[in-house]
């Protein structure tokens, strides 16, 4: 691939076992996230968007989890081969993390100093008065105000998009290369989801890091996205950059969201839906997994699993029919 | 904070008012009579009866006596029926012959458990934390008195030491450090005794209180910023894990008296415990109650001073 | 783009999706619960202990029992299990079933076996009977507080209620005037109350019945505070002298033992009842006109039951040990009858002779309270939703 990647994923396979039933949570998936691009993998809840954020940093609970197969080459190492002490300081130092909930991803006991100071002295090892004055530059950084006196403030007596910032600020304590942020806006109101997407776009830019953006929300990734890799039940189904996907999506599943998508042109008509439901991970349909809920499904869609299709110019979409009908 | 101290204090005392009433109903409703006004007793004759009842007020009406009781009590004057020793002065000797047991076991207790449950539930699943449950659960399901004469087989054929009591009859007469080493002894095997089922449930409460914590969202953020495992353990987790303890800390003042009848009898430890015991089968009422009583106002202190253990560990709670 | 909606349901062809595999709740629950080994083991062992129980208490008991626990011999003391009798000593009633002594002899030459077997099946039923007890009062006194416990209690039910007690008191201390009296007066309120009911609600209300129909306190905060007060008893204590005031008997140990333990099941119950009321299908329910007895039956309780259950086996693992602790105080079942906790408490002065007197008894208690403990916590982790993410 390009020589400006930062990390690539090679066909990763990331299994739950529970009770004798194998749950395929990510089943054979490969992206790349390039130097200083913003990223952002879509889905809908369970698609495996979380499980393959969280195989970057190795934060799969083992067992019941198992990576069974796959690469993430960065800075070319595998991050699936090293032992947990590198792995130490690959995290929060090169490859820093966002998540969702923002009240419950902050220790209760300890103030927002003590959590952000931690990962400064732990990669960089500085005195705790350098420490302090980091953290208060980073306080600063992610827009909260007096951030002096609100380093002895616990987690809970902050609103939840100061949280969010907290997490930004821990996210960046060691200028890591790479931020996944998995969904850090869904539990956060509206007005506040624009700000804290306004801070992602802004870090971005001045620390020129790359960003991997989890959410299921379509205009998040309008909003923010170079490049977007579309998820379905594991896999990943479509891969274009932001006009591609939104303008010309070749694939049934993205047409089938983009559709959903509540618009003032759509005013008056029916909301469209796609009928049926995400499939269990434990009870995939064969061949392609999308083929039941698909319209443009025939019958070969559940016998052969379906191979990507390129459009060009780097836009990939996994439906064989689609491409053979001439798009 | 200051009102809700108020008002639980308010609480408690109604509790306590209630406790007594229920006590002294249960003692005096129940059939039977203490040998001392038993007109069956041949050691008394009705006129040594006659007086009894009458110095002990037996022959009022309940609520009377109840009175009459709870007057004594509060002015110290309570005296045990079967020798006219006041009673406060009773107990407080028994208490400080059961201080020792209960401080021995509740060190062992406390300093066993916590590194067990919580190497149990870091390495879960694996052959410590199996063994570690199953050895819980024989410490639980075993009767403490069949316990403690497997251990006093043990030591006195093991060791040749003899056990039963506070100290080995007539030792008086030699060295300092041999009848140091004699009270050891004879401390030993009941506080292990009495700490037995703490360990266990306490061990099994400790691993689910780590497991409940090591599943929550701050502990991934915790990894995700790159701790290593012992931060993570010890720091994030254990920090949060620990907060019920704390509490705990209160709770175990009911322990100097609750479950050391059956020991203190087995090893003839002349405790609360077995104090209480010879109450009840001399039918002293005045102790019976007065221990009740007593115990009682550890309960309650107890979960008072949890409380406010909690209010002050917690961040989130402000009042 | 393409047109959606146009080629959306032109399917000539229906594809089959693949479902879980479909299970009742019964079968997945002992799907879940056969992965535990030490619970299978403490079920096993669990049944086991139930029919010996059963079968000792047929073999044990009537006028010319197969086993006789009560046969004294004296000329065959202390012999040690599998011990074969001595036969020309014996009188021919006197020779063991099993022609040996499975398990010894006591210090009276009583067959040891026959009286485990006997004291088998009161731990059984003191253990169950107790904890029946106690679980009854636990649910009853829970689901009130937890379903209704929003209710008040106004200031003429405690009058009422203290009118009734103290007549009712008054009789039983044979002053049945007053205190019939007083119950009448207390019962003809009840029954002027049930027939104005309906006018009462319309009259203007004057102070005094506004003062009477106050509220004072809230069924919860008084089901709450009882268990408080009943906390604060040390139990293995109270237990103790209880059993020690009343005449020595099987049936007050239980009844003791389960008056005492009700506690932990009231504070689950209400629990889960005060979440459970808050959810949508209670609400749903409530919605379609359903009595509120219906609703707590039908639809809360089953949901309600788990830590019931739970907390009900290890109940009956803490009966057995506390009956078993106040047999080896020489309280409760009157002696020629066997208890484990007195065969061992006899056994005790023969420690080091005839350590089988010891042994046996300590270890079959050990071995039932284990399973009755394994089985609960296999319980505990099946039906926990929570715990069942984790592992």
């Amino acid at each position: 691939m390009t020589n400006d990647s930062l990390i690539s994923i090679h066909d990763l396979k990331v299994y739950f076992r529970s009770n004798s039933e194998h749950a395929r949570a990510v089943d054979g998936v490969s992206f790349e996230v390039r130097r200083e691009e913003t990223i952002c993998l879509v889905g809908e809840s369970g698609c495996g968007k979380t499980v393959s954020a969280l195989s970057i940093l190795g934060l799969i609970p083992t067992p019941p989890g198992e990576i069974a197969g796959g690469q993430i080459l960065f800075a070319d190492q595998n991050l699936l081969e090293l032992n947990e002490a590198d792995m130490q300081k690959i995290r929060g130092n090169h490859i820093a993390m966002v998540f969702q909930e923002p009240l419950t991803s902050l220790n209760p006991v300890f103030t927002i100093g003590d959590q952000i100071g931690e990962a400064i002295s732990i990669h960089k090892k500085l005195e705790a008065e350098a420490v302090r004055e980091n953290c208060i530059q980073l306080l600063t950084d992610v827009g909260i105000s007096s951030p002096a006196q609100r380093l002895k403030d616990y987690p809970h007596q902050l609103s939840g998009g100061q949280r969010q910032r907290v997490m930004i600020a821990m996210a960046l304590a060691c200028d890591p290369d790479l931020i996944i942020a998995d969904e850090p806006t869904t539990a956060l109101d509206v007005t506040v989801q624009a700000q804290i997407l306004q801070l992602f776009r802004s870090i971005q830019k001045i620390r020129s890091m790359s960003v991997l953006y989890i959410t299921h929300d379509l205009g998040v990734v309008a909003n923010i996205a170079d490049r977007v890799y579309v998820m379905y039940a594991g896999i990943i189904t479509e891969h274009g950059n932001t006009a591609q996907i939104f303008h010309d999506a070749r694939h049934p599943y993205t047409q089938g969201l983009l559709a959903s998508l509540p618009s003032r042109s759509k005013r008056g008509t029916r909301l469209h839906s796609i009928p049926g439901a995400v499939p269990n991970p434990a009870h995939k349909p064969g061949g392609c997994p999308f083929h039941p809920r698909c319209p443009y499904a025939i019958p070969t869609c559940s016998k052969e699993y379906p191979q990507m299709c390129d459009y060009g110019q780097g836009h990939l979409a996994r439906c064989p029919v689609l491409f053979e009908g001439g798009g | 904070m200051l009102s809700f101290i108020g008002r639980s204090i308010v609480q408690k005392i109604i509790t306590l008012f209630f406790v007594s009433i229920v006590s002294f109903l249960i003692i005096h409703l129940a059939p039977g009579k203490p040998s001392q006004v038993d007109p069956m007793n041949p050691k008394f004759t009705p006129e040594v009866v006659e007086r009894f009842r009458k110095e002990f007020h037996l022959d009022k009406p309940l609520h009377v006596q109840y009175l009459y009781f709870y007057q004594d009590f509060f002015t110290g004057k309570t005296v045990s029926w079967k020798d006219n020793q006041s009673v406060l002065k009773k107990i407080w000797e028994r208490f400080l012959n059961s201080l020792p047991l209960f401080i021995v076991g509740t060190i062992i207790t406390w300093t066993l458990s916590f590194p067990i449950g919580i190497r149990s539930a870091i390495f879960r699943g694996r052959l410590y934390d199996r063994s570690a449950t199953f050895i819980s659960y024989l410490l639980i399901s075993i009767p403490g008195f069949f316990f403690a004469y497997i251990l006093i087989i043990f030591v006195v054929t093991q060791f040749h030491v003899p056990v039963i009591g506070m100290e080995t009859f007539g030792i008086g007469e030699t060295s300092m450090p041999h009848i140091f080493m004699d009270r050891i002894w004879h401390l030993l095997l009941p506080s292990v005794l009495g700490a037995t089922g703490g360990i266990a449930v306490l061990s099994r409460y400790v691993r689910s209180q780590m497991l409940e914590v090591e599943g929550q969202d701050y502990i991934r953020t915790a990894r995700a910023k790159g701790l290593p495992p012992e931060q993570v353990h010890y720091k994030h987790a254990l920090r949060n894990a620990l907060l019920p303890f704390v509490t705990m800390f209160g709770l175990i003042l009911p322990g100097l008296i609750g479950g050391s009848v059956i020991i203190e009898s087995i090893f003839s430890w002349p405790g609360m415990g077995r104090m209480a015991y010879e109450a009840i089968l001399a039918r002293d009422y005045p102790v019976i109650l007065t221990v009740n009583f007593v115990s009682a106002v550890l309960v309650l202190i107890g979960t008072f001073i949890s409380d406010i253990l909690y209010l002050m560990v917690d961040p989130r709670i402000r009042l | 783009m393409m047109n959606i909606e146009e080629k959306t349901f032109n399917q000539d062809f229906q594809f089959q999706v693949p479902l879980a595999p479909k299970q009742t709740r019964l079968q997945a629950f002992w799907f879940l619960f056969k992965q535990n080994r030490l619970a299978i083991v403490g079920l096993f062992i669990f049944i086991l202990f139930f029919c010996s129980a059963l079968i000792g208490l047929f073999l044990t008991s009537g006028p010319e029992p197969i086993f006789d626990p009560a046969m004294i011999r004296l000329q065959e003391k202390l012999r040690p299990p599998l011990a074969k009798p001595n036969l020309d000593s014996l009188r021919p009633e006197e020779v063991p079933t099993l022609d040996f002594y499975l398990m010894g002899t006591d210090d009276l030459g009583r067959d040891v076996f026959a009286r485990m077997l006997q004291g088998a099946w009161v731990s059984l039923t003191v253990g169950f009977v107790a904890v029946g007890i106690a679980v009854l009062i636990g649910i009853f006194m829970g689901g009130i507080a937890g379903y209704f416990g929003q209710y008040h209690i106004k200031i003429d039910h405690i009058l009422l209620t203290f009118i009734l007690v103290s007549g009712a008191g008054l009789v039983a201390v044979k002053l049945i005037h007053f205190g019939a009296l007083l119950l009448l007066l207390g019962l003809g309120h009840i029954l002027y109350s049930i027939l104005t009911k309906k006018r009462s609600r319309e009259k203007a209300v004057s102070s005094w019945s506004a003062f009477l129909s106050k509220n004072a306190v809230s069924v919860d905060t008084l089901i709450m505070r009882i268990v408080d007060i009943m906390l604060c008893f040390p139990s293995f204590f109270l237990i103790l002298t209880v059993v020690a005031l009343l005449p020595a008997s099987i049936y007050n140990i239980m009844i003791v033992i389960g008056l005492t333990s009700w506690m932990g099941t009231t504070r689950f119950v209400r629990a889960e009842f005060l979440s459970l009321r808050e959810q949508d299908f209670v609400a749903a329910v409530k919605a379609l006109g359903v009595s509120n007895f219906r609703i707590i039956f039908r639809h809360m309780m089953p949901n309600a039951v788990a830590p019931v259950l739970v907390s009900a086996t290890i109940g009956i693992a803490t009966a057995i040990l506390t009956e078993a602790g106040l047999s080896f105080l020489g309280f409760g079942v009157p002696p020629p009858h066997a208890t484990w906790g007195n065969i061992l408490s006899d056994g005790k002065r023969f420690i080091f002779d005839a350590p089988w007197l010891t042994f046996i008894p300590g270890i079959a208690i050990l071995i039932v309270v284990l399973s009755f403990n394994l089985f609960g916590e296999g319980l505990r982790d099946t039906l926990n939703p929570r715990l069942r993410e984790r592992h």
